[in-house]
């Protein structure tokens, strides 16, 4: 069995220091979206934080809500997906640095390299959502819209989300603070029986570009 | 006399359910996959994601908050009498796919291309898209709706005969493992192999054989249905599972489909449709009532065009 840990939020250094590489998570309190639109805003543009963001929260979800206004005034979130995050490595280190974050949830990781030079010398953590699909179980998990933070200017899949979550989950740990990644783990493992699968089959008529990098190369 | 209304009502109700209800064929396989996986985490995320089918279905939530891109697939009977023209059909689903947008609500995924407008309701350019097909000797209308993610795990490839069986096993695997690292295509899915007829149609034939024919069925050639088990086991042989963690569960099922092609070609296309195997269809009756049910019944004897069609033309017999 896999372990699995509740934590509260604003997680702790000392929470995250527990959590060890595959275990499952659940997450109590509250979690902030941000993305490409809230990372240019802020970090490109110079727009300031939304006050007090940081005691309130210190977990990032990178994802866009299926929201839709509702007829007193909130919103109504319905399935919430996690997005891909190796796309938004680029702003991470300063986004880290003023937000003080502490957890990225996403989809599908980040490169370990982000890992071992972005997020572990910050105290950082990753947790990967789980097969992508659990829409209708992370949409159970939140409680409340807590605020929305440039829902004009951005939209609502770009807007940044505050949301008052309860045993929000599960997710799987996939980078702890020696910059250690699940997937890269689980990758290498195996990646050392994916020659035995082409063993006896022949050689294509046609190579493509892919396996060879040289352009100049003919491929018949 | 079958009703605009009845079809776009028709047409709503499937887009609701499709979102919602996973296929209890998907379902039946998936556990089966579960039952034989032996990779701890791969294991984990299916019975996260079989708990996750239960939580939508009774909370009436999208399993999926990327509901894809929603698109119909319409099989008309000879017989069957409609108000309005085929484009009165088509004008009813873009209402229904805007309608159930809002309600369900599903995530308004469609924007132009270039300018990433949108209407923020799935309906826009060449969007949702309707695909046609007759049937003879029938009075109803099928109206199937497939939900399916776009990004990852289909490609399109140009074999040619000599590399023969050797040469789709060749592509098979390399589009399984490159897009089933971290899970990308989100396995394991029923994995849909299109063989020949010309690019466009190979994609066409692959895309419907993943979306619309159901977890064990097989193709009515006795040589290709033993080809989808031999390369679904192979699939399943990679050693990864849901996730991209280590396992056995990538594929659930694999269905191929072909037509005749150019002599000098045998193009493939592979598609994967995802954890959230998402389709429903409607049976608008003759007498204007509607029947639900998952599995599509596309690929009629019919639809196929398996025998030339016609006698005592030479070489109609010759060649299965």
């Amino acid at each position: 069995m896999l372990e699995e840990i509740h934590i509260d939020l604003p997680a702790s250094n000392e929470a995250i220091a527990s959590l060890p590489l595959g275990s499952v998570v659940y997450l109590t309190g509250t979690v902030y979206t941000a993305r490409e639109g809230v990372y240019h805003r802020v970090l490109n543009e110079g727009h300031p934080l939304p006050s007090g963001l940081a005691d309130r929260s210190n977990v990032n979800f990178h994802c866009s809500p299926a929201a839709a206004k509702n007829e007193v005034g909130g919103f109504d979130i319905g399935g919430v997906t996690a997005t891909a995050s190796f796309r938004f490595s680029q702003y991470l280190a300063q986004w880290l640095d003023l937000t003080g974050t502490k957890v990225i949830i996403g989809k599908g990781g980040m490169a370990e390299t982000d890992y071992k030079n972005i997020l572990a010398p910050r105290g950082v953590i990753y947790l990967t959502t789980i097969g992508y699909g659990t829409g209708a179980l992370l949409g159970r998990g939140i409680q409340d819209v807590e605020a929305v933070h440039w829902l004009d200017e951005l939209g609502i899949a770009q807007a940044m989300w505050l949301f008052k979550v309860e045993n929000f989950g599960p997710f799987l740990v996939e980078s702890d603070l020696q910059g250690q990644s699940l997937f890269a783990q689980q990758g290498k493992t195996i990646n050392k029986h994916l020659d035995a699968l082409y063993e006896g089959l022949k050689e294509p008529a046609l190579h493509r570009y892919g396996e060879t990098k040289n352009r100049t190369d003919e491929l018949i | 006399m079958i009703s605009n209304q009845t079809i776009e009502t028709a047409g709503y109700e499937i887009m609701k359910k499709a979102a919602i209800d996973i296929p209890e064929d998907y379902l039946a396989g998936i556990k089966a996959t579960a039952a034989k996986e032996s990779g701890e985490l791969s294991g984990f995320v299916i019975k996260t994601m079989i708990k996750n089918y239960e939580a939508a279905t009774s909370d009436r939530r999208p399993m999926c908050a990327d509901t894809g891109l929603p698109r119909y697939y319409i099989k008309v009977g000879d017989d069957a009498a409609f108000e309005g023209g085929f484009t009165g059909i088509e004008r009813a689903l873009r209402s229904a796919t805007a309608r159930a947008t809002h309600d369900v609500p599903l995530r308004p995924n469609r924007v132009h291309p270039l300018w990433r407008t949108e209407h923020n309701n799935n309906v826009g350019i060449n969007a949702p898209e309707v695909e046609w097909t007759f049937e003879p000797d029938a009075d109803w209308i099928d109206i199937t709706t497939v939900h399916k993610g776009g990004l990852f795990g289909t490609d399109y490839r140009m074999l040619f005969p000599g590399d023969g069986i050797d040469g789709i096993k060749r592509f098979l695997l390399d589009t399984l493992i490159s897009f089933g690292k971290r899970g990308l295509c989100c396995q394991p899915a029923i994995v849909g192999v299109g063989l020949g007829g010309s690019k466009d149609t190979c994609m066409q034939l692959g895309k419907q054989a993943a979306c619309l024919r159901v977890v064990g069925d097989r193709n009515p050639d006795p040589k290709i249905a033993a080809l989808e088990l031999e390369l679904m086991e192979l699939g399943n042989n990679i050693g990864m599972g849901a996730m991209g963690f280590v396992g056995s569960s990538m594929v659930v099922d694999l269905h191929i489909e072909v037509g005749h092609t150019h002599t000098g070609g045998m193009p493939m296309s592979v598609h994967t449709f995802c954890l959230s195997s998402r389709r429903a269809t409607a049976r608008v009756h003759a007498n204007g009532t509607v029947t639900y049910r998952t599995d599509p019944q596309w690929f009629t004897p019919y639809h196929r065009r398996e025998t030339v069609d016609w006698a005592g033309i030479e070489g109609a017999e010759a060649h299965a």
